[in-house]
Formats: C-alpha cells, sequence, structure tokens
C-alpha cells in the first residue's frame, strides 16, 4: 500500500482544474450531496459551470467562484477583474446573460496596502458595470498576516433565464467553436508570477462576455447546444468534460486553434500547450453545424469574437478528445495539475 | 525556456544577448557559444545559454536536405511526391519574393 | 523580423512535405522485407516532439521507433532524488527545473516535500538559481539534472562568479555511454540510433564513428521539429536497408563533426564522468557527472552532510522488483508487458523510469494510448 504523501494531503494540483480536481471535488466536496436539491433543478450531480433553480417558469442561474490569482495585479488585468468576469461568464455559459447582481466576499490579509484594495475594487466597479451587472452585497474579513497570501475574493452572481445552456448535450455533427485567441491569460499571468523576463506583449484576455453571447444565442438559438468557459485546465479540460458527459468523441484541428503570436512564442519557450493553458475571457461553444455560420458571424462582429474559428467537430465514439496536428495525429490529454515547464 | 531553441540576436551587451524568439525577448548568456555573435544571428537557446549560432545558409541547407531525400525516395515515380515537391517549390519562390 | 522566424518554423511543420516524408518511409521500411524494423532514439525531447505532433500515426506499421533511455527525467535515480529532498529538510531552498518535481524518491517526490513545508523552488534557467540566491541569506541548491546539453550551462556558471550560499547538487548524466549499453544488450534488436541534435550541436557527431565501428549500427543526428525527425527516420532506415553502418549529420544546421568546442572545454573542466546507476537500467560506466575535486566548495554533497536515512523511515514496500523499464528502453519489452502498467504503475503513482515523465515510454503510452 503505497503512501505517498499525496494521499493524505491537498496539493496544488488539486486546484488546477485538470483530473486531479475534478476527482477530489467527486470523491470528498460533493460526496452525498447530490441526493439534496429540489426535484427539476440542475445542480451538483450536473457538475456544470452553476446550478439552475426552477423559479415559475423561468431559471435562477447561480454560481459562486473564490479567487486566488498571483500576482493579484498581471498584464490585461487583476483579481478584481477576473472575480467579476469569472462570475459573469460562469452565468452567461449557462444561458443566462442578463446579471441579477453579484455579491463580493472579501478576505484581506493584515498588512495589505490599502491603496490596492482600491485599485481592485475600482476594477471589480468597472467590470461589473462593462457587464450591466452590480455588486449587491459583500462580506469583509482581515486575517493576520502570513495566515492568508494578501487577498481572496469569492463571488457569486445570480440571472434569470428561459433556456439553460448545459456542457452535456453535444451530438455526433455538432461543431466546436472557440470565441478567440487561447491562453492568452495563462501565458500572462505565468511569465509574470515566475518572473520569466518574456519582455514581450503577453496579455490577459480577462473580460465579461455575457454581451457577446448574448447575441450568439439571438444569431444561433437552440442550435447553441453546449458552452463552457476554458478557465483552468484550458480548452483542453473542456473539451473534455463535453465529451465524456456527451459520450463522444471530440476531434479538435489543431491548425485551425487560433493563438496570438506572443502565447505561441510563450508555449514553445515553455513547452506547455495553449489548449492547457487558462483562459478569462473566452468561451468553447458547442452548435449545430447548420447554425455554426450565424454564430460565427454573430461572434466576429463583436470586439471580443474578431478571432473566434471553428475548431472541432464531434463524431460517434468512446468519449475522448483527439488531436488532428496537421502532420499527424494524437490523443488530446486532460491536463493533470499545473502545467510545468518542461526540462530538456 | 526549454529545448534548444532557436531565436534571432537583437543586442548584444558584453556576455548576455537579447533574443527575439517569435516576437517574444528573452536574456541568453553567451558564456558557451563558440563563434561570435552580433545582432541579425541566430542562435539556438537552450536553458537560457546560446548553445549554437546557426548560419542563415544552413537552414535553406536543411530544407535542400529533404528536397533530396524525397527526390531520391521518388524513384519509383510517385505523384504525390511530385505534386508535394512542387508545393515545395512554390513555397520557397514566394519566399524568395519577400 | 520575427515573421521571418515563424516562417522558417512553419516549414519545418509543413503538413504537405510531413506527408510526403512519411510515403517515403513507408516505402524504405517496405524495401527492407521484414518487420519489425526496430530503430531507437535516446532524447526525451525527440519523444515528445513524437507524441506532440502524433507522428506516431503516421510511421509505417513495420516500423518500430522504440524510445531509449534518454528521458533525463526518468532516469534521475532515487538516491539523487533523495539527496534533494533531504536537504530541502534540512531547511535548504533547493532550485529545480519543473519536471522534476513529482519524481518519486523512496517515499516522496520534491512536490510532496514542497507540500510539508520544503523550500522548493522551480526554475527555468540556473541563472534563476543564481537569483535567488542572490536574494535569500539561506543556502541555495542547485539540483542539476539533465543530459550533456544541459550541463555545460551548469558548467558555465560554476566557471563564473557565484554566491557563497550557492552550491550544487550534480545529477547530471552522460548520453553516449548508455548507447553502448543499449547495444551491448544480449536481446538488443536496435538496428540504429537517431542521436538528439541539441547533445550534438555540443558534442559534434564525430564522437558517434567510434560507436558505429564498433556495433555496425548506423547512427542519424537529427533535429526536433516533426521534417526533422521524419526526414531523419528515413535516412536512417535506408542506411538500415543499405546495410551501412555509419553517421550521417541531418541537421547541419545546428551540428558540425567536432561541436561545440568551447563548451565541451568548459563541461570536463567542471565535471568527470562516473559510474553510476540509472533509474531503471543497471550500472553505466562513466554515465554520471560529478563536479571535479576543485569545485568541492560548491558541491552540494561536500558542503553538507546529507542525512538520507530518514527518508527510509517511511519507505514503502518496493515494487522495483517487477519493474521492466530496463527491458522497455532496450526496445525487448513494452508497457503492455509489464504486471504493473496501469495499475500499480500509473502517472499519479510512478514505480519505474518510464512511468514518471511526461517523455517516458509508459507515460505516453498510458496517456495517449498505444496507438492514434
Amino acid at each position: 500500500m503505497r503512501t505517498l504523501v499525496g494521499d493524505e494531503r491537498i496539493l496544488m494540483k488539486h486546484g488546477a482544474g485538470g483530473r486531479a480536481m475534478r476527482r477530489l471535488i467527486e470523491e470528498v466536496l460533493t460526496e452525498g450531496l447530490a441526493a439534496g436539491g429540489r426535484p427539476g433543478d440542475r445542480g451538483l450531480k450536473a457538475m456544470d459551470d452553476g446550478a439552475a433553480l426552477r423559479v415559475g417558469d423561468q431559471w435562477l442561474v447561480i454560481t459562486t467562484d473564490s479567487h486566488v490569482v498571483h500576482p493579484l495585479f498581471f498584464p490585461g488585468g487583476d483579481i478584481g477583474r477576473l472575480a467579476i468576469s469569472g462570475t459573469v461568464n460562469d452565468l452567461s455559459m449557462m444561458g443566462a446573460t442578463e446579471v441579477l447582481g453579484l455579491t463580493c466576499a472579501i478576505v484581506i490579509e493584515e498588512g495589505f496596502a490599502r491603496a490596492d484594495l482600491v485599485r481592485v475594487q475600482q476594477s471589480m466597479r468597472a467590470t461589473a458595470h462593462e457587464a450591466g451587472a452590480a455588486i449587491v452585497t459583500g462580506d469583509t474579513k482581515v486575517m493576520g498576516r502570513g495566515e492568508l497570501d494578501g487577498l481572496v475574493l469569492n463571488t457569486t452572481g445570480v440571472a434569470l433565464t428561459d433556456r439553460v445552456v448545459s456542457d452535456a448535450a453535444l451530438q455526433p455533427g455538432d461543431v466546436l467553436i472557440v470565441t478567440g485567441t487561447i491562453g492568452d491569460h495563462g501565458f500572462a499571468v505565468m511569465a509574470a508570477r515566475h518572473g520569466l523576463a518574456l519582455d514581450g506583449a503577453l496579455q490577459s484576455d480577462v473580460a465579461p462576455l455575457n454581451d457577446m453571447i448574448r447575441r450568439v444565442l439571438r444569431a444561433g438559438g437552440e442550435g447553441v447546444v453546449a458552452m463552457k468557459d476554458p478557465t483552468r485546465g484550458g480548452v483542453a479540460s473542456s473539451m473534455h468534460e463535453m465529451a465524456s458527459k456527451a459520450q463522444l468523441s471530440i476531434v479538435i484541428d489543431e491548425t485551425a486553434v487560433p493563438v496570438t503570436e506572443q502565447a505561441r512564442a510563450a508555449s514553445e519557450l515553455l513547452g506547455i500547450d495553449p489548449l492547457h493553458v487558462a483562459n478569462e475571457g473566452k468561451a468553447v461553444i458547442g452548435v449545430r453545424a447548420a447554425a455554426a455560420d450565424a454564430v460565427l458571424q454573430a461572434l466576429h462582429a463583436h470586439p471580443l469574437g474578431r478571432r473566434a474559428a471553428i475548431v472541432g467537430r464531434c463524431v460517434e465514439g468512446r468519449p475522448s478528445v483527439v488531436l488532428d496536428t496537421g502532420v499527424g495525429r494524437r490523443l488530446l490529454m486532460e491536463p493533470e495539475g499545473e502545467p510545468l515547464p518542461r526540462i530538456c | 525556456m526549454c529545448l534548444g531553441v532557436p531565436g534571432r540576436i537583437v543586442e548584444v551587451n558584453g556576455l548576455v544577448a537579447t533574443v527575439d524568439f517569435w516576437g517574444i525577448r528573452r536574456q541568453v548568456r553567451l558564456e558557451l557559444v563558440d563563434q561570435p555573435v552580433a545582432p541579425g544571428d541566430y542562435i539556438l537557446n537552450h536553458v537560457g545559454y546560446a548553445i549554437r549560432r546557426i548560419p542563415d545558409a544552413d537552414i535553406e541547407g536543411t530544407l535542400a536536405l529533404y528536397e533530396q531525400l524525397l527526390r531520391e525516395a521518388e524513384s519509383d515515380g510517385d505523384l504525390m511526391v511530385a505534386d508535394v515537391r512542387g508545393e515545395i517549390a512554390a513555397a520557397e519562390a514566394s519566399r524568395d519574393e519577400r | 523580423m520575427s515573421v521571418d522566424a515563424a516562417v522558417r518554423q512553419l516549414r519545418f511543420r509543413d503538413p504537405a512535405a510531413a506527408r510526403a516524408l512519411a510515403a517515403a518511409l513507408g516505402r524504405v521500411t517496405r524495401d527492407i522485407g521484414r518487420e519489425p524494423v526496430s530503430v531507437m532514439h535516446v532524447c526525451g525531447s525527440h519523444e515528445q516532439a513524437i507524441a506532440r505532433f502524433g507522428l506516431r500515426a503516421v510511421f509505417p506499421k513495420g516500423l518500430n521507433v522504440i524510445m531509449g533511455p534518454g528521458c533525463p527525467v526518468c532516469i534521475t535515480d532515487v538516491p539523487e532524488v533523495d539527496e534533494a529532498i533531504a536537504l530541502a529538510r534540512q531547511g535548504v531552498h533547493i532550485a529545480t527545473y519543473g519536471d522534476m518535481l513529482r519524481v518519486p524518491g523512496s517515499s516522496r517526490s520534491l512536490a510532496d516535500a514542497h507540500a510539508e513545508g520544503g523550500h522548493i523552488h522551480v526554475v527555468y534557467s540556473i541563472g534563476q538559481a543564481l537569483d535567488l540566491a542572490r536574494s535569500t541569506t539561506g543556502e541555495v541548491v542547485f539540483f542539476a539534472t539533465g543530459f550533456e546539453t544541459t550541463a555545460v550551462t551548469t558548467a558555465a556558471v560554476v566557471l563564473g562568479a557565484v554566491p557563497p550560499n550557492f552550491s550544487v547538487l550534480s545529477a547530471h548524466k552522460y548520453i553516449p555511454p548508455v548507447m553502448e549499453i543499449v547495444a551491448e544488450m544480449p536481446d538488443t534488436r536496435v538496428e540504429g540510433f537517431l542521436a538528439a541534435g541539441h547533445a550534438a550541436a555540443i558534442t559534434g557527431w564525430g564522437i558517434f564513428e567510434a560507436f558505429v565501428n564498433n556495433h555496425h549500427s548506423p547512427v542519424v543526428v537529427a533535429g526536433f521539429e516533426p521534417l526533422d525527425i521524419l526526414a531523419g527516420l528515413v535516412r536512417l532506415v535506408e542506411l538500415v536497408r543499405d546495410k551501412q553502418p555509419s553517421v550521417v549529420n541531418m541537421f547541419p544546421r545546428c551540428v558540425s563533426r567536432d561541436g561545440n568546442l568551447r563548451a565541451q572545454e568548459q563541461l570536463w573542466r567542471v565535471f568527470r564522468p562516473i559510474g553510476g546507476r540509472w533509474r531503471g537500467i543497471a550500472h553505466v560506466p562513466n554515465g554520471n557527472l560529478r563536479l571535479r575535486d576543485e569545485w568541492a566548495h560548491v558541491d552540494a554533497r561536500r558542503r553538507f552532510t546529507i542525512d538520507l536515512t530518514s527518508l527510509w523511515d517511511d519507505a514503502p514496500p518496493t515494487l522495483a522488483h517487477q519493474c521492466i523499464c530496463g527491458d522497455i528502453m532496450a526496445g525487448i519489452k513494452s508497457p503492455s508487458d509489464c504486471t504493473l502498467f496501469g495499475s500499480s504503475c500509473v502517472p499519479d503513482m510512478p514505480v519505474g523510469a518510464c512511468m514518471v515523465s511526461t517523455e517516458g515510454t509508459c507515460r505516453i503510452w498510458h496517456q495517449y494510448g498505444s496507438a492514434s
């Protein structure tokens, strides 16, 4: 019986959005809870970006997130913008683009600079405004120096929608669209966090997507069948979840995946696949083939969707994600934990 | 910062060069490279050190190598290979125009 | 201009050229008239590139491209990992390349040591370890792993100005001796070797001539782009077909006959080769690089008393005797022949070398499936 420390302790990989985290959630965190909740609601069993609770003939979508990004201020954004965008986007991925309200709970480490707190709050305010949403309540706590690393933000969002779009409804023949360039946020944060001295313009893409998704839903209607925001674990994780829930195989055309030159450079230098890297201003959208053009058009017309592209298609087969590299083919792995740069 | 990655030198300051990798610039150390390097040269970077200068001509030389391989392999008159060689030639022609 | 570089890069990944080379590879393999034809590469970066671009899906069925013991992470032995962990537990800052983090020692990995409060820092370059040493008063040890291509950078640092609180724990390895081991294994079926282009950029391709003469096995030096690998394999299989044991350099843009003499001089001024165990493969004469005596003052093994015994208290019963990584690396067995593969030996709880690293044969089979 192996007694490696990992069996008893939570490690960084458990928060990285990949397989280890999924297993922790399934085996420990949601253990015994899925049976709770009202019949007809879509809660923990669905393990989607949020929960959808039936209210009259509509759905109340609710989602919650904690944000612990480091550094707090990174090229292209900060923890405040990340918090608001993340929650607004989780709601949008469920089809709920009209946000009723947001909450914000803050835990602050003793010694944290007040000026930084002001910066974060201003950023949250601006981002919420961008999303047409308001922060309506919150909570504040302070912990002793060293008991917490700077700042932890938790945001919850609620929205109403007539139709819930899940991440589980793909069928063979459907196509998969990414709404723009992949890997921007993760590589920007990695560069800043590890002091990589990548003296290039790597910027996070963090942004609220509800306006863009609103137009997507208007253009594609019932043809929009699945949506996920590829945050931790990247597009690979999202594709794996969608393939697994729909019990089919997804084939990705690697040459069609939009990647900025800067992210491509970071990817080559670090040996980390952009498909494994977090995005905070992008969506993966599963669409019936007939609706794909309309959805693409709507995306291209929006400032956040200019580089949108069809990158994959669904085929019959055991749940898997296959990558066509242009020069060959392979399975795309589900990321294990934090992406780590390689030794050669 | 990884396996031998080619980059273009932008600036040299003693034993440190600023190198451009697909638009991103990094500092690379020059203690190991065995030829003098100057801005415009391509080098092979390995974990932060230039280990080799890559003469421009050698990139063409490598592609010519592949060309020859395909020529030799094509002796049974494989039409697809001929098509592909045409594509490579066209790509070279358009590159030469740049 | 950066566009230029991008253009050059993409020319080595051109799908049409790749298809043509794959077709050519199929033809020369069939020319040999028997199956399988087995060749080996000895570089984790080659396997990474093969796996990353999905090249095995386009290799001909009759060609066996085996990954040999060329993964620097995989062959770093248990006691070496334990040394780094023990130092961490003694309060020393350990700077390490990222993919050594999860390699299990006798009872835990550096990642585990970090979770237990050890100061483990992931670096991308030894230069960052120096920066760390300059920014702290504590002792900083650089866990120097990797083959000769990486060892030369450690050598350059040792020869330069080093802060007093900085030292090196050398676990560097030297590849050519292990090719001898593989070629001399009694059951070996390997008919030719693809040599690592970046290592050869340092050592030159001339060092393979003696090997080729002794073992009558062709060696082709190849780069790491898809076209480099496919073209290298076409050449290698041609040499096998024509029974021509010679060295061919298919990476002329980076590799010359003599290599980088300046880097070689620094390497051997700082390091001496000694025999030692490579994880999964028994003893490799001259396969390990250790700091020469004149660098004792920056040698972590001589600066510290490293207490490994505390790590053995909770060492789990070893499954190592069932591990067949050595046979896998020699191309005699495959992961599916191993009783532990996929059950007791999985990426989260690796037993042998081949499952430890993202470049290990078993790890790649486990994650990508044995065929695409």
